[in-house]
């Protein structure tokens, strides 16, 4: 919708990119955002105002502001991945995602803030700090929330994001952009999106470009794509999507963009409910909600089949070990000689990189640096990381059975519950966390089918809840087409957030979506 | 005293002779100046992937298939992690599992005690073949502590050579890696010049009395050129017979050679046993090949890499060329070697003889022996041989023709390697060195001679 608003010019690129950028300002207690590139933001906004005032914009996506995971090396502007090793690292180069959206006419107003090298699920282990979901700030939010005690400050009741893409998600969340680039290696884009009440698609492996990606598991990465609703969640895969000849791990064919229909009519869809993501943790308002989703597919008269995908439960240990493996591998380059950090230790070449990994990476990345390297000794590789492969050819194999056997889409929970409390949250150590969060979304990864979180009600504490459709690999086009109808059912409500209510601007009267497509 | 086996493997390693590296579009060229032929993805900058080079592979392909090898359809590429300055990424990506050659065998022949006349054959297993990255080079300053690293060689593509222990001494592992360059630099799959790092050896020595399993072996590494290679295997050979027949124990070790010394000694040893942490290669899918059979109808051929093409395409190995020459010019095999061994001199031996009337039997000789000679003498190759085979073909026909004598021509020669542009005839007449034909000229030059020595000649007529 704004696009339309920009081409027919009721609203101008750099209107909309200054409103953006003072709407960050203004949020800017919610940390979402590491790096703000005011300047070429403001930029690209003016020559995407000249190509409009020619009638001449590159495509839907021109003069649309947009965030990007600080995990994505864009030239010229710095990329941290959250942590001291690369505080100050500026990238020649731009990962081929952020390319296509700046040829896409696309104004890139900054950086968000993640998990230090996407290692978490809460965006709460950066060395900038935790990122705030903005619903904390929601009237929706303050109006369930009954105070502990009158002294008890509202700020300290804040809630997380999610992540590792917490700031990706925020952003988008808060209006600050119009979509965001998150990652997803074992649920951060869809976590977080669920936390925030946002579209997190998570494509298939190999259908977007990972050159430019700072790795965390090379195997199951993905670029993920954070929007307000699910018609701009296609229009922004429609324009990162396909073979890239710098990542040779994606697929050949070419990609058609495509645009999603209105299904009128699911009785032909097959939606397929696992049972074994009846997680005992699993809290009991998003058991229910999940259910009436189910129910609302079945009313339609869509087929709903209980299906089993057996293998589920071994996917969080045999993530462990694989993540933690290429997490060794992946982290080994970060020496302080070619770029980054460079610890003042030069004794010898040996204790100088010591002292760069020790003081350059937190805790987490240490840990998992440590696990690694244990299962990929010689010793161990057969007994944890070859066991492990087999394993997830077993988790692969479970969601090909069951798609063979008729089912489009599964439908499932994204998370154990709605956000946590900060306090509550940083009670357990980020491995236990991540072992917790992932559980629903894990699978998906090691499978490399494509998922979405679409954002479903609010919790009885008036925060998002919002369910996953996982669907066949590199079937994107019927995965989301469910999910629009669905999307379409639920209704999911705006966010109210005082802080926007005060900037009074004619895009965000229009819609009540705020959406771009 | 019981006599000791030496047994002698050999791991080479070939840079690959290619535009550009093996993962990356970065330039491959020696002694450029420091780190100007790095890409993104050479420094091991966060973000960046391999690109797998087309070039690189075909290059393998072929030495496998010169090398019998059988060539694996499906071969994997893998992780090898240590660090070290000159390995940016902290690994190093190979082929540790799957190569993509295996199983071949290398043909190489010998002198028996050192007469060319006699030559043997000798055959060494050719475990397998596989392509890995090169590393950077570091520089230690000690005057200043810190060390220079270069990584303008890093990730320039190198085929790992792996040759069985069959070899038994200096000499044969001398002569299979001699043959092993003539055959990369024929294939054009590497130009194999030691000096220039673009072919390493390390060799790997050991002993045992026969019938007792083999012994523990070293590593000898630090081998600049062919010659060492033959010194420090035979060096190390004697030094662990030494040490066993003392009553010391062989460790296995990494060894270095010293040139200057003539010897190995420990290098220092880094961790003891390294664990290399192999983890396969993610960002690489599996490299397929595909033989006329496989080859799928519709596929796009610049995409695919055909080995039944590639073997049709094969240049003759030196073991054919050499055959041919002994075929074509009825010349012995110990001299089609030596043709071989020198760069240019077939191809240059072959021009004379086509330019020339003289038997290639005859023309042989001026070739290997004479202008060889000479050759060496000013370290010159064929090819910048200040005589061309067109004025040494000219040359042999005066001699053919008999209008010089052999001494003669050899006097010719000397004064054509000066290079002064004389034709040979010119230099004949110069130094009046045309063989006279004329028999009553003879006859009379003979007369002469008679009477200025007349009491000679009654001495000889006397008896």
């Amino acid at each position: 919708q704004v696009s339309v608003a920009l081409k027919e010019g009721r609203v101008t690129p750099t209107e909309l990119c200054q409103q953006c950028l003072s709407l960050i300002k203004s949020t800017k207690f919610l940390n979402a955002y590491i790096t703000v590139a005011e300047e070429t933001a403001l930029k690209q906004a003016e020559a995407s105002e000249e190509r409009y005032k020619r009638g001449q914009p590159l495509g839907v996506l021109d003069g649309i502001p947009v965030a990007v995971k600080d995990n994505f090396n864009t030239a010229g502007i710095e990329t941290t991945c959250a942590s001291n090793m690369l505080r100050g690292y500026i990238s020649p180069y731009n990962a081929t995602v952020v390319q296509k959206l700046l040829d896409q006419g696309a104004v890139l107003l900054g950086k968000t803030n993640l998990d230090e090298f996407a290692m978490g699920s809460g965006s709460t282990d950066g060395v900038f700090g935790p990122v705030r979901n903005p619903w904390s700030y929601s009237r929706q939010y303050k109006e369930k929330s009954v105070p502990k005690s009158h002294s008890e400050d509202k700020e300290s009741n804040w809630v997380i994001t999610g992540g590792s893409s917490g700031g990706s998600a925020a952003a988008v969340s808060s209006f600050t952009c119009f979509a965001a680039l998150g990652s997803d290696t074992g649920g951060s884009t869809r976590n977080p999106a669920a936390h925030c009440g946002v579209v997190g698609l998570k494509p298939t492996y190999g259908l977007i470009s990972r050159h430019g990606l700072i790795p965390l598991v090379n195997s199951m990465d993905v670029p993920g794509i954070l929007t307000r609703c699910v018609d701009d969640a296609a229009v922004v895969l429609g324009s990162l999507a396909g073979h890239d000849p710098k990542d040779s791990t994606t697929i050949q064919d070419n990609f058609k963009p495509f645009e999603l229909p209105y299904l009128t009519d699911v009785s032909k869809l097959s939606i397929g409910i696992p049972k074994e993501y009846h997680a005992p943790e699993l809290s009991g308002e998003i058991l229910a909600l999940w259910s009436k989703a189910a129910d609302l597919f079945r009313n339609a008269g869509a087929k709903v089949v209980e299906v089993s995908l057996p293998h589920t439960r071994y996917s969080i240990v045999c993530y462990h070990v694989l993540c933690t493996a290429e997490v060794a591998s992946n982290m080994a380059r970060f020496d302080g000689l070619e770029y980054g950090h460079r610890s003042g230790m030069n004794e010898s070449t040996e204790s100088m990189y010591a002292a760069t990994r020790r003081e350059g990476f937190n805790d987490v990345v240490r840990g998992r640096i440590l696990s690694g390297n244990y299962f990929l000794l010689k010793q161990n590789y057969e007994k944890y990381f070859v066991k492990a492969q087999k394993v997830r050819r077993l988790i692969a194999n479970d969601f090909v059975k069951v798609f063979q056997s008729g089912v489009d889409v599964l439908l499932t929970p994204t998370t154990l519950s709605d956000a946590v409390p900060y306090k509550e949250f940083i009670k357990e150590d980020n491995r236990t966390r991540s072992a917790q969060n992932d559980i629903l979304t894990q699978a998906a990864n090691m499978a490399g089918l494509p998922a979405i979180n679409v954002p479903t009600a609010l919790s009885e504490r008036g925060l998002p809840i919002g369910l996953q459709f996982i669907g066949r690999s590199f079937q994107e086009q019927q995965l989301l087409t469910v999910a629009k109808w669905f999307e379409k059912q639920v209704q999911f409500p705006v966010i109210q957030l005082e802080e926007v209510k005060r900037h009074d601007h004619d895009v965000f009267q229009h819609e009540k979506s705020a959406s771009f497509s | 005293l019981a006599p000791w086996v030496p047994v002698v493997g050999l791991e080479i390693h070939a840079q690959i002779s290619s535009n550009s590296k093996l993962f990356s579009g970065s330039q491959v060229q020696f002694a450029a100046p420091p780190n100007s032929l790095v890409s993104f993805f050479d420094a091991s900058l966060p973000g960046t992937l391999p690109v797998l080079n087309r070039r690189c592979v075909e290059a393998a392909v072929m030495t496998g298939l010169a090398l019998n090898c059988s060539i694996n359809k499906k071969s994997l590429f893998d992780r090898k992690h240590y660090f070290y300055a000159d390995l940016p990424a902290g690994y190093q990506i190979t082929q540790q599992r799957v190569p993509i050659a295996v199983n071949g065998s290398l043909s190489y022949s010998l002198c028996i005690d050192n007469k060319m006349s006699q030559m043997v054959t000798k055959t060494v297993r050719i475990k397998q073949i596989q392509l890995e990255q090169d590393s950077g080079k570091s520089l230690h300053d000690d005057t200043r502590s810190q060390t220079l690293v270069d990584l303008n060689r890093a990730g320039v593509g190198l085929m790992e050579v792996v040759m069985e222990p069959d070899m038994c001494c200096g000499e044969e592992a001398a002569a299979a890696v001699r043959e092993l360059q003539l055959i990369l630099q024929t294939l054009g799959s590497s130009q194999a010049v030691m000096a220039e790092g673009q072919l390493r050896v390390d060799a790997n020595v050991s002993v045992h009395h026969p019938g007792e399993p083999y012994g523990v072996r070293t590593e000898v590494k630090n081998i600049n050129s062919i010659r060492f290679l033959a010194k420090a295997v035979d060096y190390e050979i004697q030094r662990q017979i030494e040490e066993l027949e003392n009553g010391g124990t062989i460790l296995n070790e990494t060894r270095a050679f010293d040139s200057k010394l003539g010897c190995t000694v420990p290098m220092r040893d880094k961790e003891g046993k390294q664990d290399y942490r192999f983890m396969p290669e993610p960002n690489l899918p599996p490299l397929i090949l595909y033989d006329a059979k496989s080859l799928p109808a519709n596929m796009n051929h610049q995409q695919v890499i055909n080995i039944d093409w590639i073997y049709e395409r094969l240049p003759d190995l030196p073991s054919v060329k050499r055959e041919k020459l002994v075929e074509q010019y009825g010349i012995l095999p110990e001299h089609s070697f030596a043709l071989l061994n020198e760069d240019g001199l077939a191809e240059f031996y072959e021009n004379v003889v086509k330019q020339t009337r003289m038997k290639p039997k005859r023309v042989i000789g001026w070739v290997l022996k004479d202008l060889l000679s000479y050759l060496k003498q000013h370290s010159l190759t064929a090819k910048e041989s200040p005589v061309s085979s067109f004025l040494l073909a000219d040359l042999l026909n005066l001699l053919e023709k008999k209008e010089i004598s052999s001494t003669a021509a050899k006097q010719v020669l000397a004064e054509l390697w000066k290079g002064e542009g004389k034709t040979p005839l010119e230099i004949v007449k110069e130094q009046k060195l045309q063989l006279l034909q004329d028999q009553e000229e003879l006859e009379q030059i003979c007369q002469t001679v008679i009477d200025r020595q007349e009491n000679e000649v009654i001495m000889m007529v006397l008896g």
